[in-house]
């Protein structure tokens, strides 16, 4: 996190200084390893053994049994209570088998790269279907598997047709789940999560992760002290945990762990995402993602595992009677409302028919893999360059050789945008000369981020807004600007297209000039705000759209009077009447002028009592700084403690504070009596009762209880125990990189890897054996706080590159002493995929592990790449991506370049 | 920087206070410096892999005001991991209390300013380099494209407008602050707390680099340690030149020549030290 978020770091520091402890767990001793309390090494890729440890060791310490708040919390706000189906079979069952029940092969198509898939039958709760759709990962989503978790019960009588929705949603109820909340049942989670992590003892987590025993159980102990009604304990991650065949189950296992230990919904608990771009949380929110919608609904699919053929079929299998999510056909109509205006009406399904369906896995792997067979044609590459960033860079740079056209929009001429020039390693090496390739490449100069206005949201769903505070030079566009007008240059080509697959782009909203209503909206925001910006937009190279129309769409308005604007969610219908292109953005924008992500309220006071400013910025949803912070209260709805008292349950509050509006019965306008507040905004419906219980039939919100704090969720529960969403298991449970440096699982004997992960294997890509000796060593690549990413922003800067001017690769002493490596020394590092020269930096940072391969103890060293580098710009490099490999998650199609497997000699 | 053309009024005392402890050796203040000072990367970004842990920057010159020094400390032995640090240290000028670099100034060119820092004006350094060896840090070298002894001004030109140095504006730890250093709520105060807080959770080794006047006097730029200043690469008893005098008598004819040949610039360095509100006897 030092190396690379170190301003959100400063935070960490602050919280150091008041006297918190920071462990740091990581293959390499790095600038975060030295500001820590502890330091725990770990062999790359063995997380889920080392939180699997951890899990168990809580579940059988004193504290956890003695201390009341941990069962008050895990029985009422996890699904430690529920009953599981009994033909439900874990990794455990079947003398340690390490597969769950339903596994089958994958019958789909092969380019979804599955070399397994689960049925989930088996992982459901008793007695019901666990109706969530899957929202948590893209193949939940797309529909590449018959993912189960959907309505897809054929039994399920003719769902009425909306709208109004109501009565759709009320069919999809279904009985609710059996609970022992004694925790005692064989077959409730909780007895499956013990039993499932019962092998997880500290002696188990050395002899995986390396990490020495002693080392494990100082985190163990210091985690479990650290949380309780008092305290919590937080963790932040990045890329290490999600770059794995299994990096979702990692975060799943942490999940899992703090909600054993009550640290979610609080404050100073949670599981930090350390995202790792600017606003990369934007760009899932109102998605750049092959499988999702705006606000996280699914992109309608025509993939074979899912009914999406309609909209009534689409708001069938993805619509949750129960939860939040009940609201679904609200979503989803003034989302297509956001895409067709008025053509998109109740007799046309709100133009449901024309919007793209995807068909498969259209992430960024597969594609490439397309591209390389010569099934895709061109390609826009945007803010991303794939020639140094993409895995396997040599078969992504040799794909681009197959396309007829590539447009690449960025600062400066990135390695995209040459890779067919001279200096590309391929072009050196002659297996690409520059007079066979086909491909037109066009480059448009970028506007950097200081050049535009916009907005970043983080990772803590933060949107603020950023004013323009320079011209970009030369003939430089936004990428607003370029969408926008390429746009309009398709719609035009479309115009006169009589086809029915053109009805899509050709009744398109595309409306964001900048006009008299512009200098309106200005108007409204100058007298609310008093700023100063309207002076600049007079010298906006002509063709920018207007952003705050599109902030506006965003957020949401009367479909009939656009300068109506949404206050917030709750104002959506299913009719068609309101307009909002991402409705958990909704409120951003409330009204003309009150733009709230550009709020500055820093209030100090606040900040340093650790508390939510809630007058910075705008966190969606609803300005919510903590979710599910209903969750911070006990279940009769007091605070847990003084100390982390959040938001509670004031049963005598008769008057709103903040609007100073009586509390009304929604239905009947009579008084109420009892509300949550608190210092943030509260994650609940605000006057349900703590003791509030669903009458039968009951939808929505409405069908939880009043101590159901996981409002997304159909039982209102954290899920310890996962029945659907993820398809690689309900529980986290521990297999090997897929290139690894030992032959046998130490846990599973008899299943090294995850049974369903994403394999392409082909001659342009592939894979070292497990415990090959011709790679012996653990390769992991990663990031310097010097550079960022593929160096873009970076490389090209004189004060920035002469920081980290050069590729290195770090290895430990002991390891140079035994390959002869001196410090600086050229060395040459290989892969199956590739093999490229960098310079030595020899270190005591990386120190040997020892592990056990089956029953022998086996000594790992680690090598470590940062992958910064390329051969444009000030400081060039071999590309580290040369070496690793195309090989995916099943549930997101992550790669796994955090942990493969390599070879160092001197060069 | 331009030549003072107005006595501008005492202030209390400023300096940097680096708690070493919260720095992550991220090298934003190394950024920043160069930023503000507009500071050319001396190589253009080019330039071999140092091979010295993450420390590309190697020094503090006339074109490197800032410097992150990284000290790997790791025991031979890979099962002796208790004593594993990585320490980082953000090095800058000291601003000694009794500079070095103001005694030999030949020209008068280095003053000491209304914060009681010691800054090195442009347009009057003769770049006759006797500072480079009169300080006891190694902080001072040739600016390559000005010609002429450059080093940390501690951001004159920011504080004067009650702006703070770019860099302890960077550091997004707060390893860097920049304040008064004198009085209840100075650094120094602050630092002596810092040092307390450390001990009380174990760190016995917390003691701070130049918060007194033992080391030349103090510094204006002190600093937090976690183990001897050597091993910081500081000087545990930096010398003056002054302390130099005796043996050095022979050189004195000699230096009377010179300083007859430079009459007119030590008139100048009178009118300077007046402008900085410097009375001799504040050199000690």
């Amino acid at each position: 996190m030092a190396e690379c978020h170190p301003v959100a770091f400063r935070w960490i520091m602050q919280a150091k200084l008041k006297g918190a402890k920071l462990i740091h767990v990581d293959p390499r001793f790095t600038r975060t390893s030295a500001l820590a309390n502890t330091y725990a090494p770990i062999r790359a890729g063995t997380d889920i053994a080392f939180l699997g440890g951890i899990i168990n060791y809580v579940i059988n310490s004193k504290r956890w049994n003695e201390e009341p708040f941990f069962k008050e919390y895990v029985v009422n706000y996890t699904n430690a209570a529920t009953i599981i189906e009994e033909s439900f079979k874990d990794t455990e069952d079947d003398e340690a088998a390490g597969r769950f029940s339903g596994l089958a092969q994958y019958t789909g198509d092969p380019l979804n790269g599955f070399v397994g898939q689960y049925d989930n039958k088996t992982w459901q709760y008793k007695g019901t279907q666990a109706t969530d759709q899957g929202r948590t990962g893209s193949t939940g989503q797309s529909g590449e598997q018959g993912v189960q978790s959907g309505n897809e019960d054929t039994n399920l009588p003719e769902v009425p047709k909306g709208p109004p929705y109501d009565e759709l949603v009320k069919s999809l109820l279904k009985p609710p789940a059996q609970l022992d909340t004694t925790l005692k049942d064989p077959n409730c989670v909780f007895q499956l999560v013990k039993t499932h992590f019962s092998r997880y003892t500290p002696e188990m987590v050395q002899e995986i992760t390396g990490c020495p025993k002693e080392k494990f159980i100082e985190v163990a102990e210091t985690l479990l002290q650290n949380s309780g009604p008092d305290k919590t304990s937080s963790f932040a991650y990045a890329l290490g945990w999600t770059q794995h065949t299994y990096g979702p189950q990692m975060i799943s296992c942490c999940a899992l762990l703090q909600l054993l230990l009550g640290n979610m919904g609080r404050p100073g608990g949670g599981i930090l995402a350390l995202r790792g771009h600017a606003t990369i949380q934007g760009s899932t929110d109102i998605p750049t993602l092959y499988h999702s919608i705006h606000g996280y609904m699914p992109h309608p699919s025509a993939a074979k595992g899912k009914k999406h053929d309609s909209l009534n079929d689409y708001l069938t299998a993805e619509t949750l009677a129960k939860s939040y999510w009940s609201n679904m056909p609200k979503f989803m109509v003034s989302y297509l409302k956001s895409m067709y205006g008025e053509a998109a009406t109740k007799e046309n399904d709100f133009g449901y028919d024309w919007h793209p369906k995807i068909t498969g896995d259209h992430s960024h792997m597969p594609m490439f893999l397309q591209m390389m067979d010569g099934k895709v044609e061109g390609m826009f590459c945007m803010g991303q360059n794939p020639a140094v960033g993409g895995q396997n860079a040599r078969l992504q740079r040799k794909a681009l050789s197959k396309l007829k056209w590539l447009v690449v929009k960025d600062n400066f001429e990135i390695e995209t945008a040459v890779f067919w020039k001279k200096g590309s390693p391929e072009v050196e090496a002659g297996e690409l000369r520059p007079e066979d390739i086909q491909t037109e490449v066009f480059f448009f100069p970028s506007n950097q981020v200081a050049e535009m206005d916009g907005s970043y949201t983080n990772t803590q769903r933060l949107a603020q807004w950023h004013n323009k505070a320079a011209e970009a030079p030369g003939d430089c566009r936004s990428d607003m600007w370029f969408t926008y007008q390429l746009g309009k240059r398709l719609k035009a080509l479309y115009a006169n297209s009589t086809a029915p697959r053109d009805e899509g782009i050709k009744n398109l909203v595309w409306d964001y000039e900048i006009d008299d209503e512009t200098a309106k909206l200005r108007d409204a925001e100058l007298q609310i705000t008093g700023a100063d910006d309207a002076a600049k937009h007079e010298e906006e190279p002509e063709g920018e759209p207007d952003i705050r129309k599109i902030v506006r769409e965003i957020n949401g308005y009367q479909s009939a009077d656009k300068t109506k604007h949404l206050a917030n969610f709750a104002e959506l219908k299913d009719d068609g009447s309101t307009t909002c292109a991402s409705w958990i953005y909704s409120g951003i924008y409330p009204a003309p002028g009150k733009l709230i992500m550009n709020n500055r309220d820093a209030d100090p006071a606040l900040s340093d009592a650790g508390k939510p400013t809630l007058g910075w910025g705008f966190a969606w949803p609803a300005n919510r700084r903590i979710l599910y912070n209903r969750a911070s209260a006990r279940p009769d709805g007091t605070p847990w403690s003084e100390q982390k008292k959040l938001v509670y349950f004031d049963p005598n509050l008769t008057v709103d504070p903040v609007t100073k509006l009586p509390y009304t019965d929604l239905k009947t306008g009579e008084p109420i009596k009892g509300a949550w507040v608190g210092d943030d905004v509260p994650d609940f419906v605000k006057n349900k009762k703590p003791d509030y219980q669903p009458p039968e039939g009951a939808t929505g919100l409405d069908a939880h209880p009043g101590t159901a704090p996981f409002i997304m969720k159909f039982d209102g529960k954290g899920w310890l125990f996962a029945p659907t969403g993820l398809v690689d298991g309900p529980l986290p449970t521990h297999y090997e990189p897929v290139e690894t440096p030992i032959k046998q699982n130490r846990l599973y004997p008899q299943q090294l890897h995850s049974p369903v992960y994403k394999r392409w294997e082909r001659d342009d890509n592939q894979y070292a054996a497990p415990g090959d000796p011709q790679y012996p060593h653990v390769m992991t690549t990663y990031r310097l706080t010097e550079h960022h990413l593929s160096g873009v922003m970076s490389r090209w800067l004189p004060w920035l590159a002469e920081l980290q001017p050069e590729l290195f690769v770090e290895i430990g002493e002991e390891l140079a002493n035994d390959l002869g490596i001196g410090n600086t020394d050229m060395v040459r590092v290989s892969t199956p995929r590739g093999s490229i020269e960098a310079k030595a930096l020899v270190t005591r940072r990386i120190r040997p592990l020892t592990i056990k391969d089956g029953d022998t103890d086996k000594t790992v060293h680690h090598v470590g790449m940062p992958w910064h580098w390329g051969w444009q710009g000030l400081a060039r490099g071999s590309v580290v991506n040369d070496l690793s490999s195309l090989v995916g998650d099943p549930n997101v199609a992550i790669h796994e370049a955090k942990a493969f497997v390599c070879n160092v000699e001197k060069a | 920087m331009a030549t003072m053309t107005q006595t501008p009024a005492r202030r209390e005392p400023h300096g940097f206070f680096t708690d070493t402890t919260v720095c992550i050796g991220c090298k934003a203040c190394e950024v920043a410096c160069k930023q503000w000072n507009q500071l050319a990367s001396e190589t253009g970004g080019q330039q071999p892999l140092s091979g010295d842990s993450y420390d590309n920057t190697q020094r503090l010159d006339g074109m490197n005001w800032r410097h992150v020094k990284f000290i790997e400390q790791f025991s031979a032995d890979p099962q002796r991991t208790q004593q594993s640090r990585w320490l980082m240290m953000s090095d800058v000028c000291k601003h000694c209390v009794r500079a070095g670099c103001i005694e030999v100034c030949p020209t008068g060119a280095i003053i000491r300013t209304e914060f009681d820092t010691v800054v090195i004006q442009a347009d009057t350094c003769n770049g006759c380099r006797a500072c480079i060896s009169a300080c006891p840090f190694g902080v001072i070298d040739i600016n390559e494209n000005a010609k002429v002894a450059q080093k940390c001004t501690l951001c004159y030109d920011r504080t004067t407008i009650g702006e703070q140095p770019a860099c302890s504006k960077a550091c997004p730890t707060a390893s860097i602050q920049y304040g008064p250093l004198n009085g209840p709520n100075g650094l120094k105060a602050k630092a002596q707390e810092r040092v307390q807080q450390l001990k009380e959770q174990g760190v016995d080794q917390a003691q701070l680099y130049g918060a007194d006047d033992k080391i030349v006097g103090g510094l204006n730029s002190f600093y937090l340690l976690v183990d001897r200043p050597q091993v910081y690469g500081l000087p545990e008893n930096p010398q003056l030149p002054s302390r130099n005098l005796g043996p050095s008598s022979a050189l004195t004819t000699v230096g009377a020549a010179v300083m007859g040949l430079l009459g007119l610039v030590s008139l100048r360095k009178k009118r300077m030290d007046h402008f900085a509100g410097q009375p001799a006897d504040r050199e000690r």
